[in-house]
């Protein structure tokens, strides 16, 4: 493989990404599936990055779940994304960062669409006014969280901890990344790198000092499809599809996989569990499983964040691992011990991922 | 007819239309500059190892068109026109490099450059190392170089893509190269002759196999030398670890998508209008079709004249074109550049 | 477990694992099998392609993609009436080859295509 022939794409995608004053929009599953990553963001920006970042807390879903499950009609959808624009104007801000894929995906669609029929936006802009009396101003930026993670990459990195190095070896850990499919399939140009190669989780990697694994199914979508794991018996569908990214990237033993949007952790990460159940088969090195992170996760851990603060311990494949191979410091013993030391409760052991069963046993 | 003087013509462009159109043009009694930029003569032609639907060399073809120029023609090469005016009822052509030259009449032949592969980001060209052109497959055969992959292996299986920067509207070109599909079942036969116990793939949205004995290439492609053919378009290639490369086309014929692996992919370069082409247009204030070739005045009856009298135009820079195409153009603009220096006073 | 939907197999050739014994066997013993364009003319005629699914125009494709699958119920179907080697514009043995497939997967019946 030519690198040069990938940093000749990159420079053609770059895209304007705000420098401060962000108006955050969460993700309606991240909250639960992954919690702790929306916190780390906030923390970060806030804290590691000095920078203004604020959450109104009247914002809602952008609905863009509701509206690709075909429940939300579109009409629905942008007289509610209308009015998170209308927050963010209200609240004195021009910088839209959403946590989630979908809704950058929701916000870059509908302003494309706005653009090109300018007679939908007088109507939404009507509705809206009908509905709450709200005006709104379009956002002068808008770009997904994983872009300010991306641009301010090289000051997480000089104040990380840790690196993406295996420690026992001193070789860059494997790591696979990626992309949500509405990040850069629908609009290219408003993804960093494009959608062929993109580079905004890459660039984070690279600077960490991780490497990247490229394999023959890296753009394959990992198969969340909201009508297709809406419903329990579609998702033969979506496992399908994850399975088929996990038995390329087999080959290239990775320690660990990366992603930017809610919907891909969740399922690569609980998609493995399901096909050892269905199928007994262990994905990574050992057969252990390759955990699966967030980049606000990555970026909180070699930050030096405690693991069980940035929500690891709700990670099906153990993350414990990894963490060791890093050398990351952390607690086992408070694993399942919430704030205040509450007892969470221990999920049941499965019966094939080894890691995760072996670890809980050592944990009680 | 007056023909006190003898009249002059300024050929820009030393590709076989440039050398054929110069030759005839020299033959009828006028002055004649043939003008190229590189170095040598003979065009994307001088490159190419064997030609269809004959096989014959190429280079027969540059030899006796040399030969022909040779003594009739005042040939300047490393020679790039900077401006082109009309002053005094005369052309003057400035070059780069400040020599003025004056002509009755300027005939483009400023042809083609094939596609940049790159614009097909998907295709990985420059990204993966077995990933090649038609143009690059050409050299090799005719640098007398054995066919290896990038780790020097002799390939197993070759794909041969076509359409790659043609009928595509995000590669910016919506239309047919012409002679893309004939190149691809030629560079086949070349392959399986070289590499005998290679399978080769041609994946096609159409076998465009328009011209004489195309067709009886087509057939003996697959008859003799067992080449298969898949018509699906290439959506995605990707890389394994080794070097090979996966394909993703869906068999129409079969309605199923097809994955394969192959050992080095062929990629058949659609014709875009040259830099020269373009620019020299513009300068002239020449009409372009949407496809950005030149439109001359009419397209059956009058393929060498353009908007501005003086001016006028042959081989692939009014859009792409076969050799016999283009040698057959060649002539029809000699014929219609003599008439006009022939009426001139 | 049972989690109420189940991994889905692929509906794409893999032609790198595909089965492509009945499609050398035919190369070898009926080699204007080799020249098919893909044209539909045999179909088109075919007596059973009238009334069934029976389609020898995909038939041949798969054969050659290695995608037979579903080869030992459909072969049953021609009746080597012989229409699509009348119809075949490039003078194809159409009546052979059905004849060869049919060898070969007598041949080949211990094999799970």
């Amino acid at each position: 493989m030519n690198i040069e022939g990938k940093k000749a794409i990159w420079k053609d995608y770059q895209k304007d990404i705000a420098d401060d004053s962000y108006f955050y929009v969460r993700s309606c599953v991240r909250q639960n599936f992954l919690p702790g990553s929306e916190t780390t963001f906030i923390r970060i920006v806030r804290e590691e990055l000095g920078k203004d970042i604020y959450e109104h807390p009247c914002h809602t879903t952008c609905t863009g779940i509701g509206y690709h499950g075909d429940i939300v009609p579109v009409d629905t959808m942008m007289t509610v994304v209308a009015r998170q624009f209308a927050l963010m104007t209200e609240a004195g801000y021009e910088n839209l960062v959403p946590s989630c894929i979908t809704s950058f995906g929701i916000y870059t669609e509908v302003l494309d669409t706005w653009h090109h029929f300018p007679e939908v936006e007088a109507r939404v802009r009507e509705y809206l006014r009908m509905a709450t009396g709200r005006e709104f101003k379009i956002p002068a930026n808008i770009a997904h969280a994983s872009d300010i993670i991306y641009k301010f990459r090289k000051e997480i990195a000089t104040k990380a901890m840790y690196k993406l190095i295996n420690k026992n070896t001193g070789k860059p850990l494997k790591v696979v990344e990626h992309i949500g499919c509405h990040y850069s399939k629908m609009f290219p140009e408003k993804g960093v790198g494009g959608a062929e190669y993109p580079y905004v989780l890459v660039g984070m990697i690279e600077e960490w000092g991780g490497e990247v694994v490229d394999y023959p199914e890296r753009r394959h979508c990992c198969g969340f499809g909201f009508r297709q794991y809406l419903v329990q018996a579609n998702r033969g569908f979506s496992i399908s599809c994850s399975r088929k990214k996990f038995e390329s990237m087999q080959d290239y033993e990775p320690d660990m996989i990366i992603t930017n949007c809610p919907g891909c952790p969740m399922f690569l990460d609980k998609w493995q569990y399901a096909i050892s159940e269905l199928e007994g088969k262990t994905y990574g090195k050992d057969g252990m499983g390759i955990p699966v992170f967030t980049y606000e996760e990555v970026a909180g851990m070699l930050l030096g964040y405690d693991p069980w603060d940035l929500g690891m311990q709700v990670h099906q494949v153990a993350v414990e691992p990894l963490l060791d191979k890093i050398g990351v410091s952390y607690d086992a013993s408070r694993k399942y011990l919430g704030i205040n030391n509450k007892n969470l409760g221990q999920p049941k052991s499965p019966n094939v991922l080894v890691t995760a069963k072996s670890l809980l046993s050592e944990s009680l | 007819m007056n023909t006190q003087k003898t009249k002059s013509v300024i050929v820009i462009g030393a590709g076989i239309a440039g050398m054929e159109s110069s030759a005839q043009l020299a033959s009828f009694g006028h002055q004649v500059t043939l003008l190229e930029k590189e170095k040598v003569v003979g065009g994307h032609v001088a490159n190419w190892e064997r030609l269809f639907p004959t096989m014959k060399p190429a280079s027969e073809i540059i030899d006796l068109l040399k030969t022909d120029i040779m003594n009739n023609v005042n040939v300047q090469l490393d020679a790039e026109v900077f401006k082109i005016e009309f002053s005094n009822q005369e052309f003057i052509v400035t070059l780069t490099d400040g020599q003025i030259l004056k002509s009755d009449a300027v005939l483009l032949a400023t042809g083609y450059d094939l596609f940049d592969p790159r614009g097909k980001e998907e295709y990985g060209y420059g990204i993966y190392d077995n990933v090649i052109t038609s143009a690059e497959l050409e050299a090799v055969f005719k640098n007398g170089k054995e066919l290896k992959t990038s780790t020097g292996k002799t390939p197993k299986r070759v794909g041969i893509i076509h359409c790659v920067g043609s009928r595509d509207i995000k590669a910016g070109n919506q239309y047919c190269s012409n002679v893309c599909c004939i190149t691809g079942v030629k560079q086949a036969i070349e392959i399986k002759e070289a590499v005998p116990d290679a399978e080769v793939f041609c994946f096609y949205m159409d076998l465009r196999m328009f011209g004489r004995y195309f067709e009886d290439m087509y057939l003996k492609a697959q008859e003799k030398y067992g080449v298969q053919f898949v018509r699906g378009r290439l959506s995605e290639a990707c890389e394994n670890q080794d070097g090979s490369l996966i394909i993703k086309v869906e068999d129409t014929l079969a309605s199923k998508p097809l994955k394969m692996t192959v050992d080095l992919i062929v990629l058949l370069l659609g014709f875009e209008a040259s830099k020269g082409t373009t620019s020299l247009g513009k300068m002239l204030h020449l009409n372009f079709g949407d496809d950005r070739f030149i439109s001359p005045t009419n397209e059956h009856l009058l393929r060498h004249n353009t908007k501005m009298e003086g001016i006028f135009v042959a081989g692939t820079c009014t859009g792409p074109k076969s050799i016999i195409a283009t040698i057959s153009d060649a002539r029809g603009a000699v014929i219609t550049v003599n008439n006009y220096l022939n009426n001139l006073n | 477990m049972d989690f109420g939907y189940s991994i889905q197999k692929d509906n794409q050739i893999d032609y790198d694992k595909s089965h492509r014994e009945i499609a050398e066997y035919i190369r070898k013993e009926e080699s204007s099998f080799n020249i098919c364009m893909s044209c539909g003319s045999c179909t088109a005629i075919c007596s059973a392609g009238i009334f069934t699914d029976f389609n020898p125009r995909k038939l041949y494709l798969l054969i050659s993609r290695g995608d037979i699958r579903s080869i030992r119920k459909e072969i049953d179907h021609c009746m080597l009436c012989g229409k699509c080697q009348l119809a075949c514009p490039r003078g194809i043995n159409t009546r052979n080859i059905i004849l060869q497939i049919r060898t070969s997967i007598k041949q080949n019946k211990d094999h799970v295509f």
